[in-house]
């Protein structure tokens, strides 16, 4: 049976892409996992891969079309063997969203759903089957029974799968601190939104459509954070401002998990994994790479790695999953001499990071004037998400690891 | 402390009973001279003589109902039933009278007397002689049902039978008079509705009683733990009264509990705790209450299908991965 190649989405804001390239012809031999075309989307370019093995039957998007994200553009099959063209028709026409959500998975075209399901299904009633304990443990916890899937005969739903389910909001409700090992990635959960939190983000949104926005300023003395830069630079570790201020915005919002939150839908998530994006100015556009887990990482690593990855984005080669995600991005427009600038959001998150350049100001110390090296930093925030005071507390934990950075390694 | 047989121990619950009492008396069929057909009474003749330690005839009804009215007039009779399949003969006086006098002579009237026998399957004696028949007993309001399996939980639980005011149904295990454990010298009472945690576990709860304890329950709660599983074993030891808190706090522990009992399924003792906690234990229930009977034929002769027809350590091993959503 000839499967339908679909084009997959290729990073999460995608909606179709243009086929730059055939890497394989008609007829050419596939397997799983060769790849078959180049496909440039918003941000890169990246290569399709084959699912399953066979012969490339047909194409039907050719060299330099543009297709939606979900539609058929090729066939792979046996030799000689007959496409269905009419089978076609039906996922290109179907909208995509559910392929979005599933990127990786092509639909096989009119294959017989013959397989069992994995997970057992709830009672075709609509009722749900749960144990009296798990009933228990659901309502103690704010569990939606609905949505957990049940590991018991006829998928009742046992103690061990609500108990997982529980243990999300739970923790969101204690807002215990999550620790996290390094290299581990955690999901976000979902947090209940309250009436008041729904009312402001409502509220907000019809005064400002969109994202709306709020702005926070901030003056700070970074001559601690330069003397750190050249002690470093004694010891032959190179490492800039921009890496300082990345990593006191990583553990400022370890610190602060309110700012790693996001609006997704009419849900609220709580992120755990402290990622932050860096605002990198490429040719006709700009992209901003993540440093995942950037406070775990020591400032070298963080040096070299944002050098890395800005290098790899002004080619154009970074891979999705290197700019998409984040807790937080560090816009930095010091290095152009801009003194202070108001960022606008990258969304999904919360908050970003306007960082202007690091200047010789005079200060008043003591009730002197002195001169000090100030930076300004503007928190742009997600007035649905976070309020004025939060961001506030969230830069008063920044100021303090800035003007004192030894606070960084504590 | 010293090792004692089972039969031993209940030896020695009764010689120390009757010299604490001297209103304490046994009779039954081959109790005296004979020295008991299981050898429970060994030299009860002879030190306590032919008043107290009395031959009954063969008439199960006969010698229960003089029991009875021995009872009534301030004796504390033992009346030793050669098995509790014989005593169905008696069923009218145990039930109709031991267990309604107190009640119908507006409480002027006790009933202090002991009902003690071999009950269970005994090793190819087919179905009339293969019997755990406790279901029946507690089925009856006034009668208090024992069950030990153990030779310290025998002797302990005849002396308070024994000094009951009540009439008791003490059911032996006839497979259990040879089991040899410690057993606590003189003074040793266990206390009537009094369950026994033998083995603590967070993962099942297995509640059993007389031989399926050390038969059954406990080789399968070795092979449990050989799967990781950590079983928590109940001793019931009291049928009636009932120790639910035992029972019902151990649930609430491990969530599961499976019933193991030597009798037929229907209306079992075992459908009796299901009962109590399904509508107790209810919300800490994480799966159906689980019952491993014998099954509901009558005991076969033949030495393989009478291993079939009993609870086995593979179907309590399998009881317990289905309640805990394992197989």
């Amino acid at each position: 049976m000839a499967t339908a190649v679909e084009l997959p989405a290729l990073s999460p804001t995608m909606k179709e892409g243009k086929i730059t390239k055939w890497l394989k012809k008609e007829g050419d031999k596939v397997s799983s996992g060769t790849a078959i075309a180049e496909v440039e989307t918003d941000k890169s370019n990246l290569e399709i891969e084959a699912y399953d093995d066979g012969v490339l039957l047909k194409i039907l998007v050719p060299e330099g079309s543009a297709a939606p994200v979900g539609s058929p553009i090729a066939w792979i099959g046996k030799a000689g063997e007959k496409v269905d063209e009419s089978a076609a028709a039906k996922p290109a026409a179907a909208p995509a969203p559910k392929q979005e959500e599933k990127p990786a998975e092509p639909a096989k075209a009119a294959a017989p759903a013959a397989k069992p399901a994995e997970k057992p299904v709830p009672a075709t009633n609509g009722r749900v089957r749960a144990s009296p304990l798990a009933k228990r443990i659901a309502a103690e916890n704010g569990v939606d029974l609905s949505s957990v899937a049940g590991s018991g005969p006829q998928g009742r739903i046992v103690k061990r799968d609500v108990e997982g389910a529980a243990a999300k909001p739970a923790a969101a409700k204690a807002r215990a601190p999550v620790t996290i090992t390094r290299g581990e990635r955690i999901k976000p959960e979902a947090l209940p939104i309250s009436g008041m939190r729904k009312v402001i983000s409502q509220r907000l949104t019809e005064v400002k459509p969109g994202v709306p926005h709020f702005y926070l300023t901030v003056e700070l003395e970074m001559d601690q954070a330069l003397k750190l830069r050249e002690e470093a630079k004694a010891q032959d570790t190179k490492i800039s401002v921009n890496d300082i201020v990345v990593k006191a915005t990583a553990i400022a919002v370890r610190r602060f998990p309110r700012i790693n939150q996001q609006m997704d839908g009419d849900k609220l998530l709580q992120l755990h994994n402290v990622d932050v994006g860096v605002a990198v100015a490429i040719e006709d556009g700009l992209i901003t790479p993540v440093v995942r887990d950037a406070d775990q990482k020591g400032l070298a690593e963080i040096n070299a790695e944002v050098r890395e990855l800005a290098e790899r984005a002004k080619k154009k080669a970074l891979k999705p999953e290197e700019y998409s995600g984040g807790s937080i991005t560090v816009s930095n427009l010091g290095m152009y001499g801009i003194d202070d600038f108001i960022a606008v959001l990258n969304p999904p998150q919360a908050a970003i990071l306007a960082v202007g350049a690091v200047t010789p100001k005079p200060v008043v110390r003591d009730g002197q004037i002195v001169i000090r090296n100030m930076m300004t930093v503007t928190l742009s925030g997600d007035h649905r998400v976070i309020d004025g005071a939060v961001g506030a507390e969230y830069l008063k934990e920044l100021r303090a690891l800035l003007e004192h950075p030894l606070r960084l390694l504590l | 402390m010293a090792e004692l047989q089972y039969r031993e121990a209940l030896n020695q619950a009764l010689a120390e009973e009757m010299e604490r009492d001297a209103n304490v008396f046994l009779m039954g069929e081959e109790v005296a001279r004979y020295n008991g057909a299981y050898k429970v009474s060994q030299g009860l003749l002879d030190r306590f003589g032919s008043a107290r330690v009395v031959d009954a005839p063969i008439s199960e009804l006969g010698f229960a109902g003089l029991g009875v009215g021995a009872a009534m007039v301030g004796l504390r009779p033992v009346i030793e039933m050669m098995t509790w399949n014989f005593a169905i003969l008696a069923m009218d006086q145990i039930v109709n009278n031991a267990a309604k006098l107190r009640h119908m002579s507006g409480g002027q009237l006790r009933c202090p007397i002991v009902f003690r026998g071999p009950g269970g399957a005994g090793g190819r004696l087919s179905s009339q002689h293969s019997q755990a028949l406790e279901a029946n007993y507690v089925h009856f309001p006034g009668l208090k049902v024992l069950a030990p399996s153990t030779p310290a939980d025998a002797k302990g639980l005849l002396k308070s039978a024994i000094r009951d005011d009540n009439p008791v149904i003490f059911i032996e295990g006839e497979l259990l008079y040879g089991l040899k454990r410690e057993v606590p010298e003189g003074e040793h009472v266990v206390p009537i509705g009094k369950a026994n945690v033998v083995r603590p576990g967070k993962d099942v709860t297995i509640v059993t009683w007389s031989r399926m304890l050390t038969a059954v329950v406990e080789p399968s709660a070795e092979a449990l733990a050989q799967q990781g599983i950590d079983a928590e074993v109940i001793d019931l030891r009291s049928l009636k009264p009932l120790d639910e808190d035992a029972i019902l706090e151990s649930v609430t522990k491990t969530n599961r509990l499976v019933v193991v009992e030597e009798g037929w399924p229907w209306c079992g003792v075992g459908a009796s705790i299901a009962d109590i906690v399904q509508k107790k234990a209810f919300d800490e229930l994480d799966a159906p209450v689980t019952r491993v009977t014998g099954l509901d034929i009558n005991m076969n002769y033949a030495a393989n299908l009478e291993r079939a027809t009993q609870p086995t350590v593979e179907r309590v091993v399998a009881a317990v991965n289905e309640v805990l959503y394992r197989s």
